[in-house]
């Protein structure tokens, strides 16, 4: 009995060292995110992205062997849950948490982690940030522990107003957004740029709405109609651009959209037809870019999950938490937070980009796209088969996409 | 003028939606006394099976199944729990009915998923019905608005003109003496309940494709309909007509108008600036607030005239 006991016991030491000794090659990172609700939809294909990107980007596909193992948490979309399930995955030992949907809840993880990380030296956790786009989280509430590689309000706005600059039909521009801090900046920086830019555009509205409260926009498109908006600049997104659009569809609203996203799920499929040429989008990535770095990936994505590919951030997010952890050859916070900052890599079109180590924010390209028909020249793919995609109308390199920062950070 | 006439005709229709949502509510209350917590789970019920028959066949299989269906489960749900629930007071039968709003929400996540499911518009109904000005009117709209009304004309033939709605119309009142002239008074009520039960599935059936069919739906219009129900005054049908047009027109108006106390004040000589005492309440705009009005109603109603528009009880 006693010799079986030991036995065993050894037997179990051994597996244990063979797993630690398999987790030095593994990365966890937890996937705290909004994956049931009304934002669900979009939470359980940031997830497909993530996973995919993890699948194509580490583990036998990274020259090291570094493998991402995604944990995903679902949040619900709320702030408390999520962070509930920093807690849980702190106390899981997972030093790498990722989260994109709502600057509200991004808010929120940042001000855990710089809590958490000043009352657990040595067990310091890393934010990747791969949607949340509050200019804040890189100015002013800015940390050394959160790194974001989307690109932010202000710089897809200074880009979008810089385009819409130049287009004189544009007269009446009605601001609508989702009240909660992303919604407020885009309605802030919006009237700001455009009356510096355009002092004769007219503002006929700027507006915020609950945030994935409003199931039926019809008031909303008579109120714009009303006030005679040619123009709508929203950072709506999920279910709160689809039904916006397909309200404005619905009363025959003949005006232009300039949005952020109007490429993720669901936004396409309601956009359809009636929105050719009138919807634009501003991103760092599309499927039809021009010098296209993520075709096989994006193609891959599409036959595999039957939906579209277009957070080029989580794949980002992946190599560069690869190139980190292969650089500082740890998995540990500190260390791999010290190889993220300043680290340069490539983009989804090709292009450098460098993960800027001043405040965090990720310096890439920037595209405006304008949904028309597919097939032509520049729109090689369509989404969600409705015939159209996304075509280049400009384009940014990084350092023309680049914003100056004001943070104010000492990195550890 | 092509904004009131649209914001009418947007407000009206949705308050015939909500009228749909919450006849069945107050018709159960009126009968049993039974405020049904699981009423809004049969409206997202309703919009799912609708979804699921319309993917195995076409629409208008789905339009007349998935009440039918749902009216079935409900009279079955009164059959087997509630009336058992009945004896130990309207606590009981109230908590009974909040419970299975939670069973029913976790059921429809298990089965359909924790996201929206793609429950579509059918093509024959998908269009411009006419143009306004400016403005086009969609033709589902007006099909919600035909649906509500037949339903609210049909309602009041059974319950005024026909022999069934004269004896549900006495087990109202007198359950006693309806029972000793020989009729089956807790069949009645299993009716009503399956009936109530079938409106806010049919109610399902039009505002699931028309806005979004998801987990969330039925937490969405659960208090909007207990409000109408309450102005309008518990167990009156005309009450919950009036209220629901009222709370339809009333939120669309609101989200149009973007009168704020400033302006009121302004126009008043008085000037309100950053620095004032309370700017942050003084700036919000009536468009802002527009979610919060009809709960506004509710306490209002309640303080003004708690038997509600067109109640009659007196408490």
């Amino acid at each position: 009995m006693k010799v079986s006991l030991k036995a065993s016991a050894i037997a179990v030491a051994v597996s244990l060292m063979a797993v630690s000794a398999a987790s030095a090659q593994t990365v966890k990172v937890a996937f705290i995110e909004g994956m049931s609700g009304p934002f669900g939809g979009v939470g359980q294909n940031q997830l497909n992205h993530f996973q995919y990107a993890a699948e194509q980007f580490s583990g036998k596909n990274a020259n090291s062997g570094v493998t991402v193992q995604i944990v995903p948490m679902d949040s619900k979309g709320s702030p408390q849950e999520a962070l509930a399930l920093f807690k849980k995955a702190t106390d899981d030992g997972i030093r790498f948490i990722s989260q994109g949907n709502g600057s509200s809840v991004a808010g929120v993880l940042i001000d855990a982690v710089n809590k958490h990380n000043e009352r657990n030296p040595g067990k310091e956790v890393v934010f990747l940030n791969y949607a949340a786009i509050d200019p804040d989280f890189t100015n002013s509430k800015c940390s050394p522990w959160h790194f974001r590689f989307d690109a932010g309000v202000d710089m897809k706005l200074e880009a979008l107003t810089n385009y819409m600059k130049d287009n004189k039909a544009i007269k009446n521009v009605y601001v609508l957004g989702q009240n909660y801090s992303f919604g407020q900046q885009v309605s802030k920086f919006t009237a700001s740029m455009l009356a510096t830019k355009r002092p004769d555009v007219k503002i006929v509205g700027n507006e915020l709405h609950p945030l994935g409260q409003v199931k039926d926009f019809a008031p909303y498109i008579a109120k714009m109609m009303a006030a005679g908006a040619d123009t709508v600049v929203t950072g709506n997104w999920g279910p709160d651009l689809a039904l916006l659009i397909k309200a404005a569809k619905d009363a025959g609203f003949k005006g232009n959209f300039y949005t952020f996203y109007a490429g993720v799920i669901g936004a396409p499929s309601a956009i359809g037809e009636a929105g050719t040429d009138r919807v634009f989008q501003v991103s760092y990535w599309h499927p039809n870019v021009e010098k296209n770095a993520l075709e096989s990936t994006y193609t891959g994505f599409k036959y595999k999950f039957k939906e579209e590919f277009y957070t080029v951030a989580l794949v980002n997010a992946t190599k560069f938490l690869v190139a980190a952890v292969e650089k500082s050859k740890s998995t540990d916070g500190l260390p791999v937070a010290r190889a993220l900052a300043g680290m340069k890599g490539k983009g989804g079109s090709g292009e450098d980009i460098e993960l800027r180590a001043a405040d965090g924010a990720m310096q890439q390209a920037l595209y405006i796209s304008q949904w028309t028909r597919a097939g032509g020249p520049g729109v090689k793919y369509a989404m969600e088969g409705t015939g159209h995609g996304f075509k280049t109308v400009r384009y940014l390199e990084p350092k023309l996409a680049a914003m100056p920062t004001t943070c104010q950070m000492t990195r550890p | 003028m092509e904004f009131f006439t649209i914001s009418l005709l947007n407000g009206v229709s949705y308050g015939l939606l909500l009228f749909m949502l919450s006849a069945g509510l107050t018709l159960i209350f009126s009968m049993m006394g039974v405020l049904n917590f699981a009423h809004a789970s049969f409206y997202m019920l309703g919009a799912y099976f609708a979804y699921q028959v319309s993917e195995w066949t076409n629409f208008w299989v789905a339009f007349v199944i998935a009440p039918v269906l749902v009216a079935l489960l409900g009279g079955a749900f009164e059959r087997t729990v509630l009336r058992k629930t009945h004896k130990f007071g309207h606590v009981a039968e109230l908590l009974v009915t909040f419970g299975l709003s939670f069973v029913i929400l976790e059921l429809v996540q298990l089965v359909w998923g924790r996201t929206p499911v793609e429950y579509k518009v059918p093509a024959a109904l998908d269009g411009s019905l006419f143009k306004l000005f400016n403005s086009t009117f969609p033709t589902y709209r007006a099909f919600m608005m035909v649906v509500a009304i037949g339903m609210l004309a049909s309602l009041f033939l059974v319950l005024k003109k026909t022999r069934i709605g004269l004896v549900i119309q006495a087990a109202l009142t007198h359950p006693d003496t309806t029972e000793a002239l020989g009729h089956n008074v807790p069949r009645v009520f299993a009716f009503v309940f399956a009936g109530g039960c079938g409106l806010a599935a049919l109610a399902g059936v039009i505002g699931g494709n028309a806005f979004i069919t998801e987990p969330g739906m039925a937490q969405a219009v659960g208090a909007i309909i207990f409000v109408v129900v309450v102005v309008g005054g518990m167990g009156s049908l005309g009450g919950a007509l009036i209220a629901s047009l009222l709370i339809g027109v009333m939120q669309t108006f609101a989200v149009g108008l973007d009168w704020s106390f400033i302006g009121g004040l302004q126009s008043l000589g008085v000037d309100v600036t950053p620095e004032t005492f309370g700017y942050p309440v003084w700036k919000l705009k009536l468009s802002q607030v527009a979610p919060i009005l009809p709960y506004l109603l509710l306490v209002v109603m309640l303080v003004v005239r708690p038997k509600g528009i067109m109640g009659t009880r007196d408490e």
